[in-house]
């Protein structure tokens, strides 16, 4: 009998023990996408603005790993990130953008005010490609290798610190 | 209820109109023509997790991601495809947060293996306690 | 000044606290004749006083919006309405807090004042252990999370109130719920002083027992009237959703219900002494648990009040010392007190034993459900637990607890026969059956909806049976009380079931002068305006809606923005008949120039709350009755007294 009566009290700091640590871990409320070491998706996106062509996924299975970034110009933290992605086009890194629910005139303005850094990008006025690659939000970018293979995914928008980082990505995939 | 999640709501929700300048999805508010088919999305609308909302189904939210959600379900659902299929085509991109019915996995037995322990657990006590005359 | 005076009367509060745990421990040490025992019932009743002081003072800095106090400007805005403004005091974390240690101490004070069938030892520890978990609220609301706090600079204008909880409804169902939550705390702290003096005894239960009933009360009252908010003002039509917000508030209700009967069988047979105790001890057990849910944000879903991880390690702390402290003693003492009387599985302890057990399943099925996420999330892996999980799980406890529930009531205390209710039992089990049957007939309805009906059909009819063959005015104020609470239930469960069986949707996309139809009701809208309100502007849509061949009535739901914060929502309009509600929701634009309008058609979904509302109601005639008869008991007992005094003196 007297066993049994400990089983409440055990049952709780396991709990309390399980909630002690949970508080201690920083809280990361994002969703990483299970894409990430899976094949891009078929899919084909038609340009959303004049200057640029649109984005096919068999772009990503020839050449050097690309940056896939999800934005829009409706999105604060997309301008935030804009100094960044300069950053990294002119380390030589190809951006290809995938502009979410916009208006090509609200993406030309966007990229007349922060700069340009894609060489493509596709208007997904459904969400299509960014629930296709299991993107959550808005900004997200993808390391995509040579061979159409999503090898690495950031949640949120680049700060400066992490360049470094994702060059680091973009040349694992390269090998 | 959820007054307490709404409360931070404020602290997260980004005005929704700031979401986007493209109208939504063309079946994000419009139900499929085949009531059985809408059904069915329905059923299924309910169980899925919005992703950008964290505590509502897709079926119960007003934010534009959800909305394209409901659009993929019900464009699937019209196309024949298997409720079931449309999960797992979710779960393969967002895992099992996605779904807010668990699927069995290595990850989720003891959701299921608990309440059958529970039921055992309860049959015996009663059984125990009333077995023993008065 | 007034800020000042609040957080002086909250210290002088927490330092009776302490004169209250001492003066408790020294009586339990020293007899109760010491005279710092005496102390003991004066301190709590004075804290009582000093904390609605306190809440008072925030009330009234809410009131004049002081901007000098944080929390006012953080939370409230002079453009609000006055009830908003107030409702704003307790619609944020320290608040909310303030609100919790109120009740906390008026409950206190209230037993300090008016208890006395308690044994002195046993009340003594009970003030004892009200004063000490009190004291760990206080010192978490004084150390970090004031609500008195001052700015430096007082603000120009207040950030104002999430638009949300601008709603009358939510203006009063936190202090409902928080009554409730707190209320439990009465019967955790008798509990434990019980397992201190090991004096668990029918007058024990039947002390507890009010103050269960009250909490409770308040408890279902604060659910119905939550679960009615999220239905209206959420504007999706769903009224519960298994979030780990809405299951906090479940399970102490759960863990209060069992507490309910299983103190009744120690109260009438001195049965299920240890089994009472447990159960006391987890209820309040739960409402903490749901507080740190909410506020700490260790579930992704909750990301409430406590942004600050401080505040959640505080009241992890709270948690360990109270709930750990209560189930070690538990432990260490339950094995001392003896199981009680026992009886036979054909008897009213049997049935109440059943309904305990299925009870206490379902809450740690909800209790799984809600942490097993935490639990994943430790190894790095996010699932979400929801409806699909709980609707059957917590079936496969409720129907056979339902089953139980509707024969219970009949049975004798003690040793009964199944021969002997065989008429009651064969009518309740073809209402059942054919219950089944004619819903299963009338349509294509999943299985737990169909049971459901089913069930409810049989449980009404059952929930009355206990009187027959009585004389109507003889039968006890508390019988009603279970009578009405059962019918209660079967009232619920028959309009969720129904809501669920046969609600109709209809999203569509209308231009002025656009028609459409959703079950029996034919929709038209026929403008859409612009409408400003005190704190914000909205679009309505003016909709005839007729229901078949009714009169045509106008109705205007909004989808309101409001600028302080800046948010959008939408304001539901409800067309309620008896037999159901159509529910009309006024989305936003199309490119086209067409406007969302989302309708729905469900069937008897009021009675959701009605059934709610009869349970509570339920719950206030036991609690009547009781007290009633305690009175009657005291005053024959006081007469008795009397008499003999004259008698000798003679």
């Amino acid at each position: 009998m007297s066993w049994r009566l400990w089983l409440p009290f055990l049952l709780f700091f396991g709990f309390a023990g399980l909630a002690a640590y949970q508080l201690s871990q920083p809280k990361d409320d994002t969703i990483k996408s299970t894409m990430v070491g899976k094949e891009l998706p078929y899919f084909t996106l038609p340009p959303a603005s004049l200057e640029r062509p649109g984005v096919d996924s068999r772009y990503f299975y020839e050449g050097e790993p690309k940056l896939l970034n999800i934005w829009a110009s409706w999105c604060l933290p997309c301008i935030a990130e804009a100094a960044q992605l300069e950053q990294l086009k002119d380390e030589g890194v190809e951006i290809v953008g995938v502009a979410i629910r916009d208006e090509p005139t609200d993406v030309m303005r966007f990229l007349t005010q922060h700069g340009n850094p894609y060489t493509r990008i596709g208007r997904d006025d459904l969400s299509e490609v960014q629930l296709a690659i299991g993107s959550s939000g808005v900004p997200e970018t993808f390391v995509i290798d040579g061979k159409g293979v999503i090898t690495y995914q950031h949640v949120g928008d680049i700060r400066h610190e992490h360049v470094p980082m994702l060059l680091e990505e973009l040349r694992k995939a390269g090998r | 209820m959820r007054d307490l999640l709404a409360l931070l709501a404020i602290v997260l929700a980004v005005p929704l109109a700031a979401q986007g300048s493209a109208p939504p999805a063309p079946y994000a508010y419009r139900q499929l023509d085949d009531p059985d088919q809408e059904a069915v999305a329905r059923e299924l609308m309910h169980t899925l997790r919005c992703i950008r909302c964290q505590s509502q189904s897709i079926a119960d939210s007003d934010a534009p991601m959800a909305g394209d959600m409901r659009h993929q379900v019900r464009i699937r659902i019209a196309a024949g495809e298997e409720p079931e299929a449309v999960r797992r085509w979710l779960m393969a991109r967002y895992g099992d947060y996605v779904s807010y019915e668990p699927v069995m996995s290595a990850t989720t037995w003891p959701l299921f293996a608990i309440p059958p322990i529970l039921a055992l657990l309860a049959g015996l006590i009663v059984w125990r306690r009333l077995r023993r005359r008065a | 000044m007034i800020a000042e005076l609040g957080l002086a009367a909250l210290w002088l509060a927490a330092a009776l606290a302490v004169l209250q745990l001492v003066g408790g421990a020294l009586a339990l040490r020293g007899g109760t004749e010491s005279e710092l025992a005496a102390l003991t019932r004066p301190a709590a009743v004075l804290q009582g006083g000093l904390v609605a002081l306190s809440f008072a003072m925030l009330l009234w800095v809410f009131a004049i919006t002081d901007l000098s106090v944080k929390l006012v400007a953080m939370n409230s805005h002079s453009a609000k309405p006055l009830i908003f403004k107030l409702s704003g005091a307790w619609g944020n974390h320290e608040g909310s807090m303030l609100l919790w240690v109120t009740v906390m101490a008026l409950a206190g004070a209230l037993i300090a004042g008016i208890e006395r069938r308690l044994p002195e030892r046993t009340m003594q520890a009970t003030l004892a252990a009200q004063g000490f978990v009190a004291l760990g609220f206080y010192a978490f609301l004084l150390l970090s999370s004031n609500p008195f706090e001052r700015l430096p600079q007082p603000a120009a204008e207040g950030l104002g109130l999430n638009p949300l909880l601008q709603d009358i409804g939510l203006a009063f169902h936190p202090p409902t719920l928080y009554i409730g939550y707190v209320g439990l705390s009465v019967a955790f702290s008798f509990a434990v002083g019980a397992l201190i003096t090991r004096e668990v005894t029918p007058a024990f239960a039947r002390a507890m027992r009010p103050w269960i009933l009250g909490a409770w009360v308040f408890l279902t009252l604060g659910l119905v009237a939550g679960s009615y908010w999220a239905y209206y003002e959420l504007g999706w039509g769903g009224y519960w959703f298994w979030d780990p917000v809405e299951n906090a508030a479940l399970m102490p209700w759960l863990a209060a219900t069992a507490l309910l009967h299983s103190a009744g069988v120690l109260a009438s047979r001195d049965a299920l002494r240890v089994w009472t105790i447990m159960l006391g001890v987890v209820a309040f057990s739960m409402s903490m648990l749901g507080t740190f849910l909410v506020r700490s944000g260790v579930l992704t879903s909750v990301h409430a009040f406590a942004v600050d991880p401080e505040r959640g390690s505080f009241i992890l702390l709270l948690l360990t010392l109270y709930i750990g402290g209560a189930l070690l003693l538990f432990a260490l003492r339950a094995g001392a007190i003896s199981e009680g009387e026992r009886f036979s599985v054909a008897s009213r302890e049997g049935a109440l034993v059943v309904n305990n057990v299925m009870l206490s399943a379902i809450l740690a099925v909800v209790l799984l459900g809600t942490l097993y996420p935490l639990l994943t999330e430790a190894f790095d892996v996010r699932v979400s637990v929801g409806p699909p999980y709980f609707n059957p799980v917590g079936a496969i406890f409720a129907f056979p607890m339902l089953a139980v529930m509707a024969v219970g009531p009949l049975l004798r205390w003690r040793r009964d026969s199944w021969g002997r209710i065989s008429k009651e039992l064969a009518l309740v089990a073809a209402m059942l059956l054919a219950g089944i049957v004619l819903f299963a007939v009338l349509g294509e309805i999943a299985l737990l909806p169909l049971l459901g009906l089913a069930f409810a059909v049989a449980l009404a009819v059952a929930s009355f049976l206990p009187l027959k063959g009585r004389r109507l005015k003889r039968v006890p104020i508390a019988t009603w009380g279970m009578i009405t609470a059962h019918f209660g239930i079967a009232v619920m469960l028959f309009g969720m079931a129904s809501e669920g069986a046969f609600s109709q949707e209809r999203l569509a996309a209308l231009e002025e002068g656009g028609t459409t139809s959703v079950g029996p009701w034919a929709v038209r809208l026929e403008a859409v305006e612009p409408v400003a309100g005190p704190n914000w502007t909205a679009l309505a849509g003016r909709l005839t809606v007729r229901h078949r061949d009714g009169d045509p009535q106008a109705i205007a739901p909004q989808s309101r923005n409001f600028w302080a914060p800046p948010q959008q929502t939408t304001e539901s309009v409800l067309v309620t008949r008896w037999n159901g509600q159509l529910y009309a929701v006024m989305g936003g634009s199309s490119t086209d120039g067409r406007w969302q309008v989302r309708l729905w058609w469900k069937p008897f979904v009021t009675l959701i709350w009605y059934g709610g509302l009869l349970i509570a109601l339920g719950g206030v005639l036991a609690l009547v009755g009781r007290v009633r008869s305690d009175l009657k008991h005291r005053y024959i007992s006081r007469r008795i007294t009397e008499r003999r005094e004259e008698r000798e003196t003679a």
